[in-house]
């Protein structure tokens, strides 16, 4: 069983603070990592091949500092890993990542699964896995909340808004996975030393006959800050006793039905 | 004549869709044309004021697809003339908008909380960084496609039944993924993102009996019981159609109270809409509290009874 898992670099979100004045996302200091679904994903890749056998890729596309994120998913249990990396390849869009990551998995060889988180953390735009699976011609599985796989059939439970539907597939098949489908694992440092040995390809947007420059973009950016919070803040701090002060804001307010 | 093209699987998301490109389509002189790819559509959207209305009875219809919908969505926007698609941003949404994208190579934005006509074109804005921030994007392709989250306006209003039906023929390769079940999440099913009032609770409950103290609370308000994710996907004490927050549902009730939630942006993402939202918890310095609009320092057990004593 050949599996590609792709993942995605992003800043730890949990660290981002926000600037009050602009309302702006600080990044300063803020250490890179693997977005949080993609490591179920990689968790779900580790878990198959330790009963079905075979290899794991990862594959990921973004700026030079991924070298060295990439070795978070070479610890969790990937074999080796396939690189697209160029300085412009920051926060790209979902249809340039896309691209990349098809003529990436290209160079990969011949797989039987795709795994991919739902959505990035920190875009969670739940694009690129539809677009890959339209770029190479794949049956796609989404918001896979449990994999099952037996010979050549993959069968799948999904998540959607209000119901679970059971799906039956062959490979290979692309699927996405939601973060409830398992709980990553924490590498041991074993693993962590082993990881900086592991193959690692490197490749340039025109390795891959994409040059950046060239690729049109779709979205633009105009603003992006912390939403304006236009909220009363007025905080009872009695406890039960302050109860009726409540009632009566919420009934003055309308809100209350009587 | 191109034409903004409206499609949802979804019945009251796909009338949303409608009122919001009737407005739109005034604004950009565009004509509003819809994919009733469910029959039962159809009708539906004639009478709420659409132009015209795609239909197909082709068996692979039948059922909800991403790659079959794709398909016939691409060929019916080649038909219309689309400029604009709009479709609800849904999870089946989220799956077949990309994948339309990639087909039509088109600009595609998803999970789209606003979507206006400014003077240069059509510009949306959506969560970034997890939630952390709003992004204020507009795409720049010819074909453009948004995703919109549910509940972004009310359905166009019925009326009489004007606009023409156009029956289509369409060249579709069927799905190679076989649908085997479904099963409902919630026995009780209710509707979280339509919800006027929702008791909100997190990790500040101990036992999972406890979560009878929000229901009797959300009844006594006329409203719901909504949750964090971790009480529904880790510890499975309310059913995940429950899940307020980033990867679940966003409410948009008038009124919010929240209790044994720290307030976490993951959380917080689908809560901020609300009209009021009232917060409980010990801590005095947790998040919750500076989204709030009436906060309670205290003990969630001491509270919600005691508050919902108060409104009987």
């Amino acid at each position: 069983m050949n599996i590609i898992v792709c993942v995605k670099q992003t800043y730890d979100l949990q660290q981002v603070r926000i600037r009050k004045e602009t309302r702006q996302p600080v990044f300063e200091n803020v250490p890179l990592t693997l977005g949080n679904i993609d490591k179920n994903a990689l968790e779900e890749a580790v878990r198959i091949r330790e009963k079905a056998g075979g290899k794991i890729t990862a594959v990921s596309v973004g700026p030079e500092t991924l070298e060295d994120t990439i070795k978070e998913a070479l610890a969790m249990g990937a074999d080796e890993a396939v690189l697209v990396t160029a300085p412009k390849l920051d926060s790209i869009e979902s249809a340039l990542s896309a691209v990349l990551l098809a003529k990436a998995i290209g160079q990969a060889g011949p797989f039987d699964l795709i795994l991919l988180g739902e959505g990035s953390t920190d875009n969670y735009s739940g694009q690129v896995g539809p677009r890959l699976a339209e770029l190479l011609d794949l049956p796609q599985v989404t918001f896979a909340k449990s994999l099952h796989i037996e010979g050549r059939t993959l069968r799948a439970v999904r998540s959607l808004e209000d119901y679970l539907e059971d799906v039956e597939v062959d490979l290979p098949v692309l699927v996405t996975v939601v973060s409830e489908i398992n709980e990553p694992r924490i590498p041991a440092i074993t693993q962590i030393l082993k990881a900086g040995r592991k193959p690692k390809r490197v490749l340039s947007p025109e390795d891959l006959g994409i040059p950046i420059g060239k690729f049109g973009l779709q979205a633009e950016t105009i603003s992006n800050l912390a939403p304006l919070q236009n909220r009363k803040g007025i905080l009872f701090k009695e406890g039960a006793k302050d109860i009726p002060a409540l009632v009566k804001a919420l009934e003055e307010e309308g809100l209350l039905r009587r | 004549m191109p034409c903004l093209l409206v499609f949802s699987e979804q019945d009251r998301c796909a009338f949303e869709l409608l009122q919001k490109a009737i407005e739109l389509g005034k604004k950009m002189n565009l004509e509003v044309a819809a994919a009733a790819l469910n029959a039962s559509q159809g009708e539906e959207f004639r009478r709420r004021g659409c132009a015209r209305v795609y239909t197909s009875s082709q068996e692979l219809l039948q059922f909800f697809d991403a790659f079959v919908y794709a398909q016939a969505l691409s060929q019916i926007a080649a038909a219309s003339q689309a400029a604009v698609i709009l479709i609800g941003s849904t999870r089946s949404g989220k799956e077949l908008a990309g994948r339309l994208a990639q087909m039509l190579g088109a600009g595609c934005l998803t999970d789209c909380q606003t979507l206006e006509y400014e003077k240069e074109g059509l510009v949306a804005t959506r969560n970034a960084f997890g939630g952390a921030t709003v992004a204020t994007q507009k795409l720049t392709t010819s074909l453009q496609i948004y995703a919109l989250m549910p509940y972004l306006c009310e359905p166009a209003a019925p009326g009489k039944a004007e606009g023409e039906v156009v029956q289509v023929s369409l060249d579709l390769k069927p799905s190679r993924i076989k649908k085997l079940k479904k099963t409902p999440k919630d026995l009780g099913a209710v509707d979280i993102e339509g919800a006027e009032v929702l008791v909100c609770v997190g990790k500040g409950l101990a036992k999972p009996e406890d979560v009878k103290i929000a229901e009797d609370l959300a009844s006594a308000l006329s409203g719901f019981v909504a949750c964090t994710k971790p009480l529904a996907t880790d510890l499975k004490w309310l059913p995940e159609s429950r899940i307020i927050g980033l990867s679940g549902k966003k409410g948009k009730p008038k009124l919010a109270v929240c209790a044994g939630i720290s307030g976490q942006v993951q959380f917080a993402v689908g809560i901020r809409e609300a009209k009021t939202i009232v917060a409980v918890n010990t801590d005095p310095n947790a998040y919750i509290f500076q989204m709030a609009d009436y906060g309670l320092i205290g003990d969630l057990y001491q509270i919600l009874p005691q508050l919902t004593a108060a409104l009987k």
